[in-house]
């Protein structure tokens, strides 16, 4: 990654007051991508062209789990007399994950040309914008944007002239983290219990009431515009190698500035920390860092060392890039009580549907609070680490995964931590 | 307690009718009209369960399935001012639980229980999405109170029992140094 991040401009959420206005936004160039690609649709941007263009510039999904957007729009059938939609999806539960309500707040517009420009691409009419129901003072200051754009004629029928039509419709959710599972949220967006579905069918395939359906993050729609403005070699010329383009990045626990910042992918932690986060507060030591959310590995001090926020950095540091909800913790930390409250999170949200995880994380829950509670034995640790492998890999949607890992993780980096917690008497024994 | 009568007022008939336009399926407005409900009585239970079914002729049985799986719909009366405390990950790690224990011995109740005149419900609830403006909590699934002390609770009490919802605070990025003042201005 570039040494000069010091001098990064904000691409996503640039310094311009007002931006959520749309004459605001049309001053600084807004909606110009989506004229471009109307002016030109039998020429340079053809719906094909779009999505090869997005594929090329590689937007890695910033949901958490880094799928190529434009190679994900490429999945979708030929258009046939089904309806077609494009979900987004701004549900925005993990823990640590506070990024995309900025976007709602400081540049509706840029979220909503991306999604015009993904629906053109993929021959959609239709849009959804599902948001969680706890941000409804967001859903409101979005759904003010949305109005705009119908004015101004950008949504709606015939848009800017072009004979296409696309609606987008907003609604949100009631308090539910498994809405933001893609195919959670599809049920969700259906009317029903937020139960994530069986793949395949992909959501391509059979999406919304049974017809092909894209799901996006709001992060990854807001970056198609810059791709479109500035071209897919441009984005790749931003970031770290395989992960590109401008990134939020939430940053939030012992540091003394907290708060959402965005630089370029592949960021050095040390520096995301230490200078742009102002340093562990009360000049305490760094202990550990969640990088992206609370489903991906905990990383100890000294496994930062060099390693920078993007997915080849951070899967060999032994973690994930998640949402880059970074997570930082100081010297003075509890793993314990962090792991059995990470483990209530999951118990608390896992919907049911399948007993590994339905189970599972009750038992991670419970064993934890024995261990945070003293009474833990030394073979309860290594119970909780058989435990993840049996929840692993065997149910409908990966909340189980993200559920077993956190626990695996900060066992087994913390070890000494954990026994410490448990009887001494039996740690005698063992 | 008196047999109540729940009903839609005709404006609310319409509202629903323009939340059914956005699907093409009457069951899929199903949350959207539970929280016109929840909006109207203050929660939902069975007998409002019962009103929504009716409303969009979908099942009875449906509609309780979607209100007990959600966690921001009330199943049963709460208090006036439902204090949700997020005490979530980094929440917790700075101080959720302090705020949590803090209300709880202010208005000598504890979570998941309303105060006896009925005007503070207290929660402990998962991560809102506010993880750098921790501790915080959200007020009768509205508006945001962030960087939470004891101090800025008792305030916040203080100012509910008068009447005062807290003002929507924007939280713009440190970055947006132009933004950052004409917000203030």
């Amino acid at each position: 990654m570039a040494e000069d991040w010091r001098s990064y401009e904000p691409l996503l959420i640039p310094d311009i007051p007002n931006l959520h206005e749309i004459d605001v936004y049309e001053e600084n160039g807004g909606y110009q991508a989506l004229r471009n690609i109307l002016d030109n649709r039998e020429g340079k941007w053809t719906r094909n062209n779009v999505t090869n263009e997005v594929k090329a510039a590689n937007i890695r999904g910033r949901g958490g789990a880094g799928f190529n957007a434009g190679l994900k729009w490429s999945f979708m059938p030929d258009p046939d007399d089904r309806p077609r939609y494009l979900a987004c999806n701004g549900d925005e539960s993990e823990p640590g994950t506070f990024k995309d309500r900025n976007i709602f707040e400081f540049n509706p517009h840029l979220f909503i040309e991306g999604a015009l420009i993904a629906a053109y691409a993929m021959t959609i009419d239709t849009i959804y914008v599902y948001i969680r129901g706890e941000y409804i003072d967001w859903v409101n200051i979005f759904e003010e944007a949305v109005e705009e754009a119908y004015e101004k004629g950008y949504l709606g029928n015939d848009i800017l002239g072009s004979g296409i039509d696309i609606d987008l419709h907003t609604t949100y959710g009631a308090g539910a983290y498994i809405c933001g599972e893609e195919t959670g949220m599809l049920e969700s967006l259906e009317g029903k219990r937020g139960y994530p579905r069986i793949k395949p069918p992909f959501p391509a395939q059979k999406g919304l009431w049974g017809n092909p359906t894209t799901i996006n993050n709001i992060e990854t729609l807001a970056n198609v515009p810059l791709v479109i403005n500035n071209g897919a070699e441009w984005y790749q010329s931003i970031g770290a190698e395989g992960h590109n383009g401008p990134v939020l990045y939430g940053i939030s626990g012992h540091v003394n500035k907290p708060g959402v910042y965005e630089y370029p992918a592949g960021m050095p932690v040390m520096d995301l920390i230490n200078e742009v986060a102002g340093g562990i507060r009360g000049g305490k030591d760094l202990k550990a860092l969640i990088p992206g959310g609370t489903s991906t590995p905990v990383l100890r001090a000294d496994q930062l060392e060099g390693v920078s926020m993007d997915s080849n950095s951070l899967r060999e540091a032994g973690s994930m890039m998640g949402t880059a909800g970074m997570v930082v913790m100081d010297e003075d930390t509890d793993m314990v009580d962090l792991l059995w409250r990470i483990s209530h999170f999951f118990h608390h949200e896992s919907c049911g549907q399948c007993t590994p995880c339905r189970e599972g994380t009750g038992w991670l829950e419970k064993v934890l609070l024995k261990i945070k509670n003293g009474d833990g034995e030394i073979k309860d640790l290594d119970m909780l680490l058989d435990l993840t492998t049996q929840m692993e890999g065997r149910t409908i949607c990966a909340l189980a995964d993200a559920a077993a890992w956190p626990v695996r993780h900060t066992i087994n980096r913390f070890r000494d931590e954990f026994e410490a917690r448990c009887k001494k008497s039996v740690h005698a024994v063992a | 307690m008196a047999e109540q009568d729940y009903s839609f007022t005709q404006e609310e008939l319409d509202e629903i009718e323009r939340l059914k336009a956005k699907f093409p399926t009457d069951k899929a407005a199903t949350l959207r009209v539970l929280w016109v409900a929840q909006e109207k009585y203050g929660h939902v239970e069975p007998e409002v369960q019962q009103l929504v079914a009716e409303t969009l002729d979908i099942s009875p049985a449906h509609v309780h399935g979607v209100a007990t799986f959600y966690t921001q719909y009330y199943k049963e009366e709460m208090g006036k001012f439902v204090l949700d405390v997020c005490t979530c990950l980094s929440c917790q790690l700075c101080g959720g639980y302090e705020i949590l224990h803090h209300l709880e011995d202010e208005l000598g109740i504890k979570a998941g229980e309303t105060t006896e005149d009925g005007m503070f419900s207290i929660q402990s609830v998962e991560c809102l999405g506010a993880c750098g403006y921790a501790p915080m909590l959200q007020v009768t699934n509205g508006v945001y109170a962030n960087n939470l002390t004891k101090e800025k609770v008792d305030k916040l009490i203080e100012n509910l029992r008068n009447g005062n919802m807290p003002e929507f605070e924007s939280m713009v990025m440190r970055q947006n140094e132009k933004r950052k003042k004409a917000v203030s201005e």
